[in-house]
């Protein structure tokens, strides 16, 4: 029973660590760019901003389009819960399959692709277009690097291979290297962030993320930035939890927990700065650059794969 | 897997020689990619040097220091020079079909794995793995002499082919007689000489490092140039 309840409470943990990540990395961020920035509660202050406004709709909008960020936000907040954030020792761990959660995702994607082409507007269209172009290409390397990691750990749930890599000795692995740097690409693609999509403009010709949810307002939109914020700080967790697990509780037990989530707090922190810094020096790119980008993530899970077979196998 | 951390290294560095030749084939500055020869070098030096911590082979020490003087220091920089020389620093070229070129290399990956895969079966040391990756280093190099037309890329190729070579005989029978990798050594070094001769050869009869223009007998003026 009251691993339930420490499931529910890790659920509402990712709901309520989300907007902080956010915060942080904006903040971080307009450090470094020699600026004040606001402050690290920002987010929650927009939300809360958004959820007392009135929701406006097209006239032309279907049902869809009022559904679309209910559907979006439960289903990235279902595959968030799937993923062990402090213990791997949880009753949903059975649903913590790889190939769920990228189809959760999938689902969420194909609701907002569907609500930004349902009122009709062009740059709902295209940013849906958009959209759903990167992620064609994202999601075979994601999926890729993820198999690299399955080969090591003989399992495609995430709460298992965890468990196994934190009792196994640490072992350098030319594979994970490779599928790490695959997974960063991914994972910068798939939360627009900078040199695929910059997250806090709204340039009409560039904008992507921002395109989609553009007809949205009110409590509808703070569900979709939401959403957004939710899904950063799960490929966020997923990077640190696969490739750092260690500090991640094997038990309930309230000791292990506390360490844990002192770890967990310290390790996306440091990838908050990290993030931080590689979108300080870099410029966005072209978007028909992103092929070669996310080329790039495919051939490095492609390497991992193949280091895995000659490198680790017989050793 | 029980290896010792020393062992896991050299494992390490082995796929980074392996991904060094891929960053090599798709990149498109030639300055860029003599740097990522350096690289390449580099990890083969430090393969090399573990090997003989590992094994205690000292005279794989010598191999390691040659091949660090010699791949990432004297040829990198007379590349370097050259192409100073030939004010191509800012020379981007364009790869024709990138993706299918980077599917090839991969596809040598796996056809030098399955190569190697009755070696790999009946031998008991650990280096055994990296044959089949140098033996891909020496195909990626070969391919990368087919599909890109820059000569100075190609001869980047030729040298990452050499290197291919002496990890396959640093990981297969802990190197070769200290005779032979002199003599190898020197013959990279006059070819690289040689090489830099025919560079300013060929630019001064075509005008360009583009060696697919060697192919046309006719000299025709104006708008092929």
């Amino acid at each position: 029973m009251s691993a339930w309840v420490f499931t529910l409470i890790q659920a509402l943990l990712y709901l309520a660590l989300a907007p902080l990540l956010a915060g942080w990395i904006q903040k971080v961020k307009a450090r470094l760019q020699n600026r004040r920035g606001a402050s690290i509660w920002q987010p929650y202050r927009n939300l809360y901003k958004l959820f007392a406004k009135e929701a406006r709709m097209a006239h032309t909008a279907s049902p869809v389009f009022r559904a679309a960020p209910y559907i979006v936000f439960a289903a990235i907040w279902l595959a968030a819960s799937a993923i062990p954030l402090l213990t791997t020792d949880l009753p949903t761990a059975a649903m913590a399959d790889v190939i769920v959660i990228a189809g959760l995702l999938g689902l969420s994607r194909f609701f907002l692709a569907l609500a930004g082409m349902d009122v009709g507007t062009a740059f709902g269209g295209m940013g849906a277009s958009r959209e759903v172009f990167i992620s064609a290409l994202a999601e075979p390397a994601m999926l890729m690097a993820v198999f690299t990691l399955a080969m090591t750990a003989h399992t495609t749930n995430l709460a298992t291979a965890v468990g196994d890599l934190l009792v196994s000795a640490p072992f350098l692995r030319p594979s994970f290297l490779f599928a790490l740097i695959a997974v960063v690409l991914v994972v910068i693609a798939e939360t627009g962030r900078i040199p695929v999509d910059n997250p806090s403009t709204h340039l009409e010709l560039t904008m992507i993320h921002e395109a989609l949810i553009l007809e949205y307002s009110g409590r509808q939109l703070a569900l979709l930035e939401w959403a957004a914020q939710l899904k950063l700080l799960l490929f966020a967790t997923l990077l640190v939890n696969v490739f750092l697990p260690w500090g991640t509780a094997q038990s309930i037990h309230p000791n292990a927990i506390g360490i844990a989530f002192v770890l967990f707090v310290v390790k996306i922190a440091l990838l908050g700065v990290a993030l931080a810094v590689s979108e300080t020096l870099l410029a966005k790119m072209r978007i028909f650059r992103i092929p070669v980008f996310l080329n790039m993530a495919l051939l490095m899970a492609f390497l991992g794969l193949m280091s895995h077979v000659i490198l680790e196998v017989g050793a | 897997m029980n290896m010792s951390l020393l062992q896991q290294l050299i494992i390490v560095l082995a796929a980074g020689v392996m991904f060094s030749s891929f960053a090599m084939l798709r990149q498109e500055r030639l300055s860029t990619a003599i740097y990522t020869f350096a690289l390449q070098g580099l990890f083969v030096a430090m393969v090399t040097a573990l090997i003989a911590a590992s094994d205690d082979l000292d005279h794989l020490y010598f191999s390691a220091i040659l091949v660090f003087g010699l791949k990432v220091l004297l040829i990198p920089w007379m590349l370097h020079r050259q192409v100073r020389r030939l004010e191509l620093d800012r020379h981007r070229e364009s790869i024709s079909h990138p993706v299918l070129v980077i599917m090839a290399a991969l596809g040598l990956v796996v056809f030098s794995y399955w190569l190697v895969l009755p070696l790999v079966q009946s031998e008991m040391q650990f280096t055994r793995n990296i044959v089949a990756v140098s033996l891909a280093v020496v195909l990626i190099g070969l391919l990368m002499m087919v599909v890109r037309a820059q000569a100075v890329v190609q001869v980047l190729g030729f040298m990452s082919i050499e290197n291919g070579l002496f990890l396959a005989a640093v990981s297969a029978t802990s190197g070769l007689p200290l005779v032979v990798e002199l003599g190898v050594a020197f013959d990279v070094l006059v070819a690289m000489v040689l090489f830099g001769v025919f560079f300013f050869q060929i630019r001064e009869s075509i005008d360009s490092l583009n060696v697919d223009r060697l192919n046309r007998l006719t000299e025709r003026t104006g708008d092929e140039l």
